[in-house]
């Protein structure tokens, strides 16, 4: 058993053999070559290619993706835009309305106005005309009246008594 | 549920250990007598190490024939180059030696293990390369080629891109095939009638000689031949460079020294402790130790080698990246630090 380690140590692990050197080196360069041709060009271009592909689909969904942001921003100003516009419209309208019923209703109330004034003539002419006829009513009843003073043949003196306190009585009552 | 299995086991044997050291005897005679009888009767459940089961017989000969003292040899034997390959019951197939112009360059068990190694990882990207060819890059890669382009993008991305930077894709090739190549050859050794290329120095010294030499090339590359020379005087005032000199020349070789020490030691050591472990039970002639100890554990050891398998590969590839890319860099002094912490 021990000569196992002596065999180790002097024996032919470390002994140099330039034909295993020679066929090591001939065939390793001959399997470089031939793996040079049929692997590692194709696999490595297959990889650049596909690295190149995966990268350009990377781009390409960047690229999209600040598309589609910029098209949602775009939507989205438009949007605010016409909810703002929405917004003006309502209270435009709303001013119009409220400027509209303002106008209407002081319309209205001059209309009004000039209907109790043109109603308040009409009641003033009326009762000139009601103060004409009752005048004549009473300058008859008077005339009437002195008739019947001058039928029971009275003097003067009491004539004029009885037409002032007529005309007093008048002018009480017309008051 | 292994592991319950192993216990029920255990707690039997304990009672046949109690009640029968005789037992023990009769088993030791049995193994003189016959000996196969543990070879196969221990390692059924035996997934772990199937070359070991398939070195038994050999070893239970030689054991009888020499004694104890045989378990070293026929570790080493398994563990170092030879001309055989050997398919245990079937016999063994002879390599045939080359040598031309006084060199040796004979086929050895550990050249044809780098070329089953080749054949398996062409074999493997032929497949994968050829569906990349139809496919366009909307498709997305399934099954082999899949997996496979998982490991691929790890060597580019964390290891070539970290470690390299700007002007890693000249580099790439290199440790693309270094990472493949030294997986599947750990891996080899991992199978029944496999063997360890990378557990053999010249193999990993011949990879590292390669990082090596790219690594001088990106370095001449990077800082010209003016900046390269420049470098090896690390900077300092010309009274220093007697000094600095040398510890810098001899700094450029220690990187591929290391690495190729750290993938040879790591793939040995796993191998030398799965079959001393297993070769415990037939020095001690015992079924008890066999499957209280040397079957549990070589299975635990086998599953450590499964993962030194990957990472020994991803540290070679990273080393060698990160020694280019130190190399390459255009800082003039804090990269020796950082190549210095991963020693």
């Amino acid at each position: 058993m021990l000569t196992s380690g002596t065999i180790l140590l002097a024996g032919s692990l470390l002994s140099p053999n330039p034909g295993l050197i020679f066929w090591t080196a001939v065939t390793f360069v001959i399997v470089l070559l031939i793996l040079k041709k049929i692997a590692w060009g194709p696999i490595i271009s297959a990889l650049d290619e596909r690295e190149k592909g995966i990268q350009s689909s990377i781009d390409r969904a960047h690229q999209a993706k600040d598309d589609a942001e910029a098209i949602l921003k775009k939507n989205r100003e438009t949007l605010a835009r016409a909810d703002a516009e929405a917004d003006r419209i309502i209270r435009e309208g709303k001013e119009y309305a409220d400027r509209l019923r303002a106008d209407i209703s002081e319309k209205a109330q001059a209309e009004a106005k000039k209907m109790i004034t043109s109603a308040k003539d009409e009641i003033e002419q009326e009762k000139r005309r009601a103060l004409d006829v009752l005048r004549n009513e009473v300058a008859d009843l008077a005339v009437r009246g002195a008739e019947k003073i001058i039928k029971t043949t009275l003097d003067a003196d009491l004539q004029k008594k009885i037409v002032d306190s007529m005309i007093q009585d008048l002018s009480t009552k017309r008051n | 549920m292994k592991r319950v299995s192993v216990f029920k086991a255990k707690a039997v044997l304990k009672v046949i250990a109690i009640i029968a050291p005789l037992l023990l005897n009769i088993n030791g005679l049995a193994l003189a007598a016959t000996q196969e009888a543990p070879a196969v009767s221990p390692v059924p459940e035996v997934v772990a190490e199937p070359h070991a089961a398939a070195e038994a017989p050999g070893e239970a000969h030689e054991a009888a024939a020499g004694g104890e003292e045989k378990a070293g040899d026929v570790i080493m034997h398994h563990i170092l180059d030879n001309n055989v390959i050997a398919f245990e019951p079937f016999g063994e197939i002879e390599l045939p030696k080359i040598v031309i112009g006084g060199f040796d360059i004979s086929i050895t068990k550990h050249v044809v293990m780098l070329w089953t190694v080749s054949v398996i990882v062409i074999g493997l990207f032929a497949i994968a390369g050829g569906k990349y060819k139809n496919m366009t890059s909307r498709q997305a890669p399934k099954g082999l080629a899949n997996a496979l382009e998982a490991l691929v993008q790890f060597i580019r991305d964390d290891v070539a891109k970290a470690n390299i930077g700007k002007g890693y894709e000249k580099y790439l090739d290199f440790l693309l095939t270094a990472f493949f190549f030294i997986l599947v050859c750990n891996l080899l050794g991992l199978v029944p009638y496999g063997a360890t290329a990378t557990g053999n120095i010249n193999v990993t010294l011949t990879l590292a000689t390669f990082t090596f030499f790219i690594t001088q090339a990106a370095a001449l590359k990077a800082h010209g031949i003016k900046g390269y020379l420049a470098h090896l005087t690390g900077g300092t005032h010309p009274a220093l460079w007697i000094i600095m000199i040398p510890i810098e020349f001899i700094g450029l070789f220690t990187k591929p020294v290391a690495l190729t020490i750290r993938l040879f030691a790591n793939m040995t050591a796993g191998h030398i402790v799965i079959l001393s472990l297993i070769f415990i039970s037939f020095i001690l002639k015992s079924y008890i130790v066999a499957v209280v100890m040397s079957v549990p554990f070589s299975i635990f050891i086998y599953l450590l080698e499964l993962f030194v398998a990957f990472l020994q590969a991803f540290i070679f590839t990273m080393l060698s990246a990160l020694f280019i890319g130190l190399a390459s860099a255009h800082e003039g002094h804090d990269e020796h630090e950082a190549g210095a912490a991963h020693h």
